[in-house]
């Protein structure tokens, strides 16, 4: 099989923090350009989200918009492996996520 | 012109950087300073220490930040705001005053938040917040617990005239809520506007994440001089909006895009921001661009706040090991995949049940091994690592044999050796009637 052809990610409109609270990890992402808030939007879906990494998210994704300034914010629920004090993930606060979340493939 | 309050960020966590608060305290004509070190995991902890030594359970660097914090912010007239008391707000106190004392500063007030400690308090059929169990369903000794205090707990001590609040748990953005509060009067449920000092606050609990720290992308997210990068500085006005900014001769930056990761950072809802003081709205925040390193924030809100306060119980999680070996050069990832393998299979006969285990090959899948990324194919630099977590320190010490074990008896190359042993806490978070928590304060004088 032919390697696919390199495609554009989250990181190439967008940028992101993650931050933890218990077993629950939060990703805000906003786009550089405000003309890119429509792909980012249809890009992050909850579901979207949740399914390409069903291994780490347990639970619900929850999405807010922020659109005055280009922003989505991502709940992640059960996506710490426990949490920063239960987790034995070398990053146990699950800072790298928001790297997880610039990774995803950019919506058609 | 209107009168402005300036609030600056002395310490965004616990082990943050004292030189840039320093600079701050000796140049940024501050009103007050914050100093933010308390999180989950550092409560569990002072717990910890202050069961090993009950003169102990307060902030390691208080000592250090207070030498060097406390005769400039003397100087300048800033009252510092600060939970670095952590688990044990009295013996902070104390120290703090014997180091004023020293330091020549009499007269000097510090005022000792105390009654965050609700071990007394909290029913055991209290359910766990983000799971579906009691308090009493957890199976680990209990350490410690703690409610967030808010501005009503502060705002006595600042009433007081005192120059330096130190308490537990106060919750971070309460820090500087409280000053506000005191400074422009306003009222205890004027929602929005607790709403919008909540937001200034949020800002600056952090620390350099809004100037310029833990946002550097090079090549897409440049930040200038972060070697250097200074705390944030917010000019605050009678309406709560504010400009953050930073010392002109400090690195880093303040941009709109360092202060919107920073608005919804560890945010869920951000319409329903709850603290002990407001049901705060960052929903529909406005930002913008008012000089250079200068960021206009204003139209955040709030509506009013929580009838319970957040509690944070820390348990005794036992002992986490953690060790690693390298293997480097041709087919250095096939030997390291050999070395995990034969960890994993010489581990399982060797640990109870309630031990856990995982093995990382880090250069080739660690972070991200949970969420399925696709491993690199012939890394050449590659650390085995192995984490354990048992209530027995004896487990963790077998793991770190075994893992040694391996430069003579695993595959071929294999060095770097370093394995160590620390204590290990859990939390979970409950809630509680906040008019069960009774907040003190004690005036100490230098």
């Amino acid at each position: 099989m032919a390697p696919a052809a390199p495609h554009r990610t989250v990181r190439d409109i967008a940028h992101a923090r993650a931050g933890d609270k218990g077993n629950i990890s939060s990703v805000c992402v906003w786009v550089h350009d405000p003309a890119d808030y429509e792909l980012l939007k249809k890009t992050l879906t909850g579901e979207a989200v949740k399914a390409a990494y069903p291994g780490l998210i347990r639970g619900a994704v929850q999405r807010y918009e922020i659109a005055q300034l280009h922003g989505l914010n991502l709940v992640m629920h059960e996506a710490l492996e426990g949490g920063v004090n239960a987790s034995l993930n070398l990053d146990s606060h699950g800072k790298s996520w928001s790297y997880l979340i610039l990774a995803l493939p950019l919506a058609e | 012109m209107a009168d402005v309050f300036r609030i600056g960020t002395g310490a965004g966590f616990s082990a943050d950087r004292l030189g840039p608060a320093v600079e701050l305290a000796r140049f940024g004509a501050l009103d007050c300073m914050i100093i933010e070190c308390v999180g989950e995991r550092t409560l569990a902890f002072g717990h910890r220490d202050r069961l090993l030594d009950p003169s102990r359970g307060y902030n390691a660097q208080l000592e250090a930040r207070m030498r060097a914090l406390l005769p400039p912010c003397r100087k300048s007239g800033t009252t510092i705001v600060t939970n670095m008391g952590v688990a044990n707000p009295r013996a902070a106190a104390e120290h703090t005053v014997a180091i004023a004392s020293e330091l020549g500063l009499g007269g000097l007030k510090v005022a000792c938040i105390e009654g965050d400690e609700v071990s007394d308090l909290v029913d055991p059929d209290t359910p766990l917040m983000d799971e579906p169990r009691k308090l009493r369903d957890m199976e680990l000794p209990i350490v410690g617990m703690n409610a967030y205090l808010g501005i009503d707990a502060i705002l006595p001590a600042l009433q007081a005239g005192a120059d330096v609040v130190i308490g537990g748990r106060l919750a971070d953005p309460s820090l500087s809520l409280a000053p506000l509060v005191h400074r422009f009067g306003w009222g205890l449920d004027a929602w929005e506007t607790l709403g919008a000092g909540t937001l200034v606050g949020h800002l600056l609990e952090c620390g350099m994440q809004v100037t310029g720290g833990y946002f550097a992308d090079p090549g897409i997210k440049d930040v200038p001089n972060l070697a250097d990068c200074g705390f944030p500085i917010a000019e605050v006005t009678n309406d709560g909006s504010a400009v953050i900014t930073k010392l002109p001769q400090a690195g880093g930056c303040v941009t709109l895009a360092t202060v919107k990761e920073q608005l919804l950072y560890e945010v869920h809802d951000p319409a329903r921001y709850l603290t002990p003081d407001v049901t705060a709205d960052f929903s529909r925040v406005s930002l913008r661009q008012a000089g250079e390193n200068r960021i206009r924030v204003a139209d955040a809100g709030g509506r009013a706040r929580p009838k319970q306060l957040k509690v944070t119980i820390g348990f005794d999680g036992g002992f986490i090991g953690e060790a690693g070996v390298s293997y480097a050069g041709a087919n250095a990832q096939r030997r390291a995949q050999l070395a995990a393998d034969v960890l994993r299979e010489r581990l399982r006969p060797l640990l109870r049940n309630d031990a856990a285990t995982r093995v990382d090959l880090v250069g080739v899948n660690s972070l991200f091994a949970t969420a399925g990324a696709q491993p690199d194919q012939d890394a050449e630099d590659v650390r085995v690592r192995v984490a354990l977590r048992s209530p027995r320190r004896d487990d963790a010490e077998l793991m770190l044999w075994e893992v040694e074990s391996l430069l003579c008896c695993g595959p071929a190359g294999g060095g770097g050796f370093r394995g160590a042993i620390v204590p290990s806490v859990v939390t979970r978070s409950v809630l509680i009637d906040r008019t069960c928590v009774k907040p003190r304060v004690t005036m100490l004088v230098a």
